[in-house]
């Protein structure tokens, strides 16, 4: 079995804020299993791109499929669909009138319809995997940046994802707790989850990612090829990837 | 005949001399009680700001009374005792412009108290330090400034009081809404003549506050 | 100046003093009525504030969809015609004109009328300070609850409204004064509250004063009343975290 269907299809799509243009013509394909990073400059559209994947944003032109699902279609159930995808935000965004527990089982219980039970089960499993288990009755304002994005990613996981978006998940954290949720992102990795994560991170980038995309201003997508490729040759880059490449290494 | 509206009613030379008696009163006291208001208001707010709590503790117990009474206690109240005071008897719409002014009053002084305090400390220490005294300060640097951002909030506070004016019907006075009452009582269709009172007033109230958002934008635009 | 505050023991209807000051089998004093005025204060008043919250909720919400922009006018028509007409009008239009149109009405208690008429008005002002609570909650909680496969609904139910409703807690309280406040205007339909007790029993007595005061200090307390309930609400209803606001780190 050579030809698998890709797990995330995009195909020729376009978005305008008014008319202003955001996306344009974009295609991409993200096999089961894969890591795909997106990077590119403030201004790329790249966290515009994340969000039509799970259909937050609404595209005007051109087709999405997860897992062979049209997510473009107005017959489509959403709810049940973004309930398969799993998305970490660059602010965390969990919600601060519940504790971590409920955090994690609201969704299994009104969304898979799952029993609290169950549910308690599988969100404390996902905790245990990120790490904060003793955390599991405290409220998200009493944790660190960190450890609220930790939450946020045994959240997402809970839900038994078959993909795994992350739009910018360190760039609001203080340096020093950066780390501990790029390795919590590098061992789901290992684990097989596909992943598409939009990042400045090229550490990240260079040692988990399978499939690098570089977007540039307006839109567009000017690289897609493998990590060797895109780390390995540099000279076969267009002169903006260069550009950027030389601006981010020098930090 | 329940349901049916008699709308030979809706006629001008009919529902006119009461409605314009009632509408006169009804705008005059909002014009007095609005300038009152503000007027006593700021000095009520000043008194407050100046920092000596023998001044202060009277002023703060009055507004704070004002604001927790509701108004047609207050209508009655003044309607009681305004004879006391001046020994003689006094008329339900002269007794509601001195409750109007009074009760507004305080209210105007919590804008303005807000207002004032909304003024960064430091517009006040350049005036002392160009060698003003604490009333030239007000008078050029603060009240100025702190009157034109208060502005859509004064306007909206005159629309809510041309809404409570109808509240003189608690002391029989004659306002607008009194003015259609009348006419209704009289050519006997109480119902058209409070639907029309519904209508007049929802006309110029949004009226009016439209004219409040236009005021917002533009005060916006100039800061 | 003093007064004669035995005038509250005198029967209603013959003028006579009674022992202890209330009445049994059948007769009444001013301190019978005074009492049985404030509770008609306090039916109508919660009453009113019940509809108001859950009117208010209702259209503050519809006010917020991000996708039916004709719900969002509807909501904004309502507000305005419920604000634009002065709620003494507002009671004349309930129980003369609308009974008039709507014959079933004309069965109905005037203090439901009443109620309908105070909490409708109050409705309009609620429903702003819900709409500008849900506005102040950052984009991002929205999108995390949909991106977890939540409904609108659900979203609303579970994410959006906790937040805004614990935000207006203060503005809120306002409100509930300003009910209680309003409630006097009942006196102009002959509901026997605490304004009308004071007009009808300050002519009978020609003692004026004492039910002014009396009526008034009552008033004083129910709002007092209003506020601490709505005090202990609050703390109730804190999250760890986050301090007294609960939008402190909700970006």
């Amino acid at each position: 079995m050579s030809q698998m269907k890709p797990m995330i299809e995009m195909r020729d799509v376009s978005k305008w804020y008014g008319t202003v243009q955001v996306l344009d013509r974009c295609s991409l394909s993200i096999a089961k299993g894969e890591v795909v990073v997106v990077c590119g400059p403030s201004g790329s559209g790249k966290s515009t791109l994340i969000k039509t994947i799970n259909a937050l944003e609404a595209i005007q032109k051109g087709a999405i499929h997860i897992d062979g699902t049209h997510v473009n279609s107005p017959r489509t159930n959403l709810p049940k669909l973004r309930s398969r995808v799993g998305m970490v935000f660059q602010h965390f965004e969990l919600f601060p009138h519940l504790s971590v527990t409920d955090n994690l089982t609201l969704a299994q219980t009104k969304v898979l319809g799952r029993s609290f039970d169950e549910a308690r089960t599988r969100g404390l499993k996902m905790l245990a995997r990120v790490g904060l288990l003793a955390h599991k009755d405290k409220y998200p304002g009493t944790l660190s940046g960190g450890q609220q994005q930790r939450v946020a990613i045994a959240r997402a996981l809970s839900m038994d994802p078959v993909v795994m978006l992350f739009d910018e998940p360190t760039s609001a954290l203080d340096p020093e707790m950066v780390g501990e949720v790029l390795d919590v992102m590098t061992a789901l990795a290992d684990d097989g989850m596909t992943m598409m994560c939009v990042t400045h991170e090229m550490g990240f980038a260079s040692r988990v990612g399978s499939r690098i995309v570089f977007m540039d201003v307006g839109g567009r997508i000017l690289e897609d090829c493998t990590r060797d490729e895109f780390f390995g040759n540099p000279t076969a880059r267009q002169p903006r990837t260069k550009d950027f490449l030389s601006k981010i290494i020098q930090h | 005949m329940p349901g049916t509206l008699d709308l030979d009613f809706f006629r001008w030379d009919v529902v006119a001399p009461f409605v314009a008696k009632g509408l006169g009163y009804s705008v005059w006291l909002t014009i007095v009680a609005t300038l009152g208001g503000i007027c006593f208001g700021t000095v009520l707010a000043l008194v407050r700001l100046l920092g000596k709590p023998a001044l202060e503790r009277p002023v703060a117990i009055y507004v704070n009374i004002m604001r927790s009474v509701p108004l047609v206690m207050v209508l009655l109240w003044f309607f009681l005792i305004i004879p006391f005071v001046t020994g003689r008897p006094v008329g339900a719409e002269m007794s509601a412009i001195v409750t109007f002014v009074a009760f507004e009053a305080a209210y105007f002084s919590e804008i303005v108290r807000a207002g004032i305090q909304a003024i960064a400390r430091g517009q006040f220490n350049a005036g002392f330090a160009l060698g003003m005294t604490y009333g030239q300060n007000m008078r050029f640097v603060v009240l100025p400034q702190a009157f034109r951002n208060m502005l859509p909030v004064f306007l909206t506070q005159v629309v809510i009081l041309f809404q409570d004016t109808s509240l003189v019907y608690a002391i029989g006075a004659y306002d607008l809404l009194k003015g259609f009452e009348t006419v209704g009582k009289n050519v006997g269709r109480p119902v058209e003549a409070y639907l029309l009172a519904a209508v007049v007033y929802f006309l110029v109230c949004m009226a009016l506050s439209t004219a409040v958002r236009l005021v917002q934008k533009r005060v916006q635009i100039i800061r | 100046m003093a007064l004669d505050w035995s005038v509250f023991c005198k029967e209603t209807t013959t003028g006579d003093l009674i022992a202890d000051c209330f009445g049994s089998r059948g007769d009444q004093t001013y301190l019978n009525w005074i009492l049985s005025a404030w509770s008609w204060t306090l039916t109508v008043s919660l009453g009113a504030l019940l509809v108001a919250l859950i009117v208010g909720v209702a259209v503050g919400t519809l006010r917020t969809l991000p996708d039916r922009p004709w719900l969002a006018s509807l909501g904004a028509a309502w507000v305005e015609l419920f604000r634009d007409i002065p709620l003494l009008v507002q009671i004349f239009l309930w129980y003369f004109v609308i009974p008039d149109a709507f014959p079933l009405l004309k069965k109905c208690s005037p203090a439901l009328l009443v109620i309908v008429a105070i909490g409708l008005f109050t409705s309009a002002r609620i429903a702003e300070q819900v709409r500008a609570g849900i506005r102040s909650l950052s984009r991002g909680q929205r999108h995390a609850a949909l991106a977890l496969g939540l409904t609108t609904a659900q979203t609303y139910r579970h994410v959006l409204l906790p937040m805004a409703l614990r935000i207006i807690i203060p503005p809120l309280t306002s409100e509930a004064m300003n009910v209680v406040k309003n409630s006097s205007v009942a006196f102009a339909v002959s509901i026997t509250e605490l304004t009308f007790f004071a007009r009808q029993a300050g002519e009978e007595t020609a003692a004026p004063i004492q039910m002014y005061l009396a009526a008034t200090v009552l008033y004083g307390l129910t709002a007092f009343g209003v506020n601490r309930l709505m005090h202990v609400i609050e703390r109730r209803a804190r999250i760890p975290g986050f301090g007294s606001a609960g939008a402190a780190a909700v970006h």
